[in-house]
């Protein structure tokens, strides 16, 4: 006689430690084997987009911050090129510069949480506070150019609110020489670990082809095999001038586009932006950084859609403009919300262990995915 | 120690419970106090951070103003759980890993029981822990609790099968399985310690030095994961579980729990030192021979106990640090494919050497 047996639902979430954020996984299990994932989202949704409608056009800037909170300058960024491209406004070099070298210092503080927080759900603690010391550095140099640490404001249409510090460059510098050695540290620590390795290689495989539906976008989708980056492939801003690669997903530890691609995919990231902000520094101009700013800003009637490469992929503003001070609509494409979507299809088959294991490789900002 | 107190108090029963209660409240809890400081300190050393530094001189008070809180604490059990079951839970898992220290002979002059049969009594009532601990994770009527239970119970069940191995290895070439007997084997210089083939001599030693190093990395391991620290630390692996088997538990119950694990920590590090390093054995002579003051070598002796059962719990402490954790299907594969044909190999082969 077979023994009856029955399927347990566990509620992961919205209190729980490695969700990130106030996510409710619901995961049908049979045993510690998963037959399904349906993540709730919602909970942290605020209106965006709605808001926005009432808002002029800079006072989005502030609520963009608040979307990606680990990727507040990338969010700035996006949204203020799409209005500059809206209004045709020529910002000054100095401005471009200084894009470029706030995005890719807040890609590398990104990532570091991403990476960081990707090891915590494995159980290791320490690499995390290591990159949350080296983060701490990078945030100083926000706070010491626009005095916020974690939601900026910083970049506004056709300009930036402060010029840097006049340490900035120097302390930048600094900090690219600090942190160059500790990303071997932590590929010692962390990367090459063997038991980090095995709870990552061949888990939660994402295959290109399914990866490209899904429409999957940024270190998700080269870890799968794909080269594809808007910072090369569709050069916004000053991409163009710099010389760094695109690392893609070799499958180097287990299958082609697993786990412990997705994470390595943003090691290898780190060191490419440490190059950029390094070139950037070498050739930034002098300039005023407020020169371009327009007195009203009043874009012609029309819409755009205008993407960038945030950290966790592509980040797609599309406004429609009534030619009023107040956007008529502003929709965003959110990377986070699409590799969640894949939760169910990545999690099948596998353990409970697993599931955390793959929720921290995705890198999901739960304010993003539910804006 | 039965003996002193006895003739002091002369009641047999009175004796008893006095010397079984002076582990406790002589080392286990003042160990306790100081180990989960020492995590806090060792883990802040590590990761770079200060650790505790506001309660008392340099944050040493911190926990015992942690248990002070835990004092206070609302004790909720919740409405669906099983209320006998979930009571008894913690009281079992502490008793377990209390009585442990009975048969660990602290000095020459203190065990709480001279048992023949130490070794074999620490390995069977280790398990009592088991127990306790399934207890839990069903009474709380939780699924992550249930989850981290079972996951526990497997691993513990498990993990025991290679500890018995080496542990049997070790019985057959001292052929006690007294635990003062095998430490006062390994008397007066540390070549005479097991992990360097104990008093064999010879030929015999030198065969027996590379699988002593085996079987103590053997037993060492699965003592890790009998005590569910890192990386076998799955039964309540905080990013999956929230906290296993005692997610449910707050106030004292949760402080027993805690208790238990350090009380664990220390238990398995004297069982290591004492089988495989001397245990209160000291490495090269005492004080007291030295200066003819006899009273002086079973302090001497203590206090070179509590250093090698620190140095293993502080290895513990290191490894919970470094390394991330294994899935629940990989910690069975180490235990069952390598550590246990591994630990067996290793039996047949000191047996053949102890018969040269």
């Amino acid at each position: 006689m077979a023994i009856k047996t029955e399927e347990m639902v566990l509620n992961m979430g919205p209190q729980h430690p490695s969700t990130h954020g106030v996510l409710r996984l619901e995961l049908k299990l049979s045993g510690e084997l998963i037959t399904g994932v349906t993540p709730h989202i919602g909970y942290l949704h605020r209106c965006f987009e709605k808001h926005c409608e009432a808002m002029t056009y800079p006072q989005v800037i502030p609520y963009t911050d608040r979307m990606d909170y680990l990727a507040s300058m990338y969010n700035n960024f996006g949204y203020v090129t799409a209005v500059e491209k809206l209004m045709g406004i020529e910002v000054p070099e100095r401005v471009e510069y200084i894009r470029i070298i706030m995005g890719e210092l807040q890609r590398i503080a990104s990532h570091m949480v991403a990476i960081g927080t990707n090891g915590l759900d494995i159980g290791a603690f320490t690499p995390f506070l290591y990159l949350f010391r080296d983060r701490e550095k990078i945030l100083s140099l926000f706070e010491m150019t626009c005095g916020a640490r974690l939601l900026y404001n910083y970049m506004w249409i056709g300009g930036v609110s402060h010029d840097l510090h006049p340490d900035f460059l120097r302390l930048t510098k600094e900090f690219i020489d600090y942190f160059r050695p500790n990303i071997t540290e932590l590929n010692n620590l962390l990367s090459y670990n063997k038991i980090f390795v095995e709870r990552t290689a061949n888990v939660g495989v994402l295959p290109a082809d399914v990866a490209i539906n899904y429409g999957m976008t940024g270190p998700n989708l080269r870890a799968s095999g794909i080269n594809y980056d808007l910072r090369k492939d569709e050069p916004y801003s000053i991409y163009d001038r710099f010389d760094f690669n695109v690392p893609v997903g070799e499958g180097k530890m287990g299958t082609l586009g697993d786990c412990w691609d997705r994470y390595y995919m943003r090691v290898l990231e780190m060191e490419e932006s440490l190059k950029i902000v390094e070139q950037a520094i070498a050739q930034i101009p002098d300039g005023d950084v407020h020169s371009a700013i327009p007195k009203r800003i009043k874009p012609p009637v029309g819409s755009i859609y205008h993407r960038v490469e945030n950290p966790r992929g592509e980040l797609g503003y599309f406004i429609v403009s009534d030619g009023s001070m107040n956007p008529f609509r502003v929709k965003v494409r959110p990377p986070s919300f699409v590799s969640l979507e894949l939760m169910d299809e990545l999690c099948k088959g596998h353990l409970v262990s697993d599931v955390v294991a793959i929720l921290g490789s995705i890198d999901i900002v739960l304010g993003e995915v539910d804006r | 120690m039965y003996d002193i107190i006895l003739n002091i108090t002369g009641s047999e029963i009175l004796s008893m419970i006095i010397s079984a209660a002076l582990p406790l409240f002589l080392f286990i809890l003042p160990f306790a106090l100081v180990a989960v400081l020492a995590e806090r300190k060792v883990s802040a050393f590590m990761q770079d951070r200060l650790g505790p530094t506001r309660v008392g001189p340099k944050g040493t008070l911190q926990t015992v103003a942690d248990i002070l809180k835990l004092f206070q604490k609302e004790d909720i059990i919740p409405s669906e759980a099983d209320k006998k079951l979930f009571n008894l839970a913690p009281i079992l898992v502490f008793a377990g890993s209390f009585a442990v220290f009975a048969a660990i002979p602290f000095s020459g002059a203190y065990i709480g029981t001279m048992a023949d049969v130490g070794v074999f009594y620490i390995i069977a009532i280790s398990s009592l822990v088991v127990a306790g601990i399934l207890m839990a994770g069903w009474a709380s009527n939780n699924k992550y609790s249930l989850l981290g239970a079972v996951r526990s119970v497997s691993q513990i069940i498990s993990y025991e099968i290679p500890t018995a191995l080496v542990i049997l290895s070790l019985v057959m070439l001292a052929g006690t399985l007294n635990m003062y007997d095998l430490t006062n084997m390994q008397t007066e210089y540390f070549w005479n310690w097991f992990i360097f083939g104990g008093p064999a001599t010879g030929i015999q030693k030198i065969l027996l030095i590379p699988f002593m190093v085996v079987g103590f990395v053997i037993i060492y391991i699965s003592t890790l994961a009998e005590v569910n620290r890192t990386p076998f630390d799955i039964p309540e692996a905080e990013s999956e579980l929230v906290a296993g088997y005692h997610t449910e538990y707050s106030g004292m119950k949760f402080a027993i729990f805690f208790l238990a694990e350090y009380a664990n920590m220390f238990a398995v590090s004297a069982i290591v030192a004492t089988l495989f390093f001397g245990g209160f054995q000291s490495p090269f002579g005492y004080i007291g021979n030295l200066l003819g003051a006899e009273w002086m070598i079973p302090i001497e002796q203590f206090l070179w106990f509590t250093v090698k059962g620190l140095f293993f719990v502080f290895v513990q402490m290191w490894l919970r640090w470094t390394l991330p954790r294994l899935r629940v299907d990989q910690l069975m594969a180490l235990c069952w494919k390598y550590l246990i044909p591994y630990a067996f190999v290793n039996l047949i082969i000191i047996g053949i050497i102890s018969l040269i």
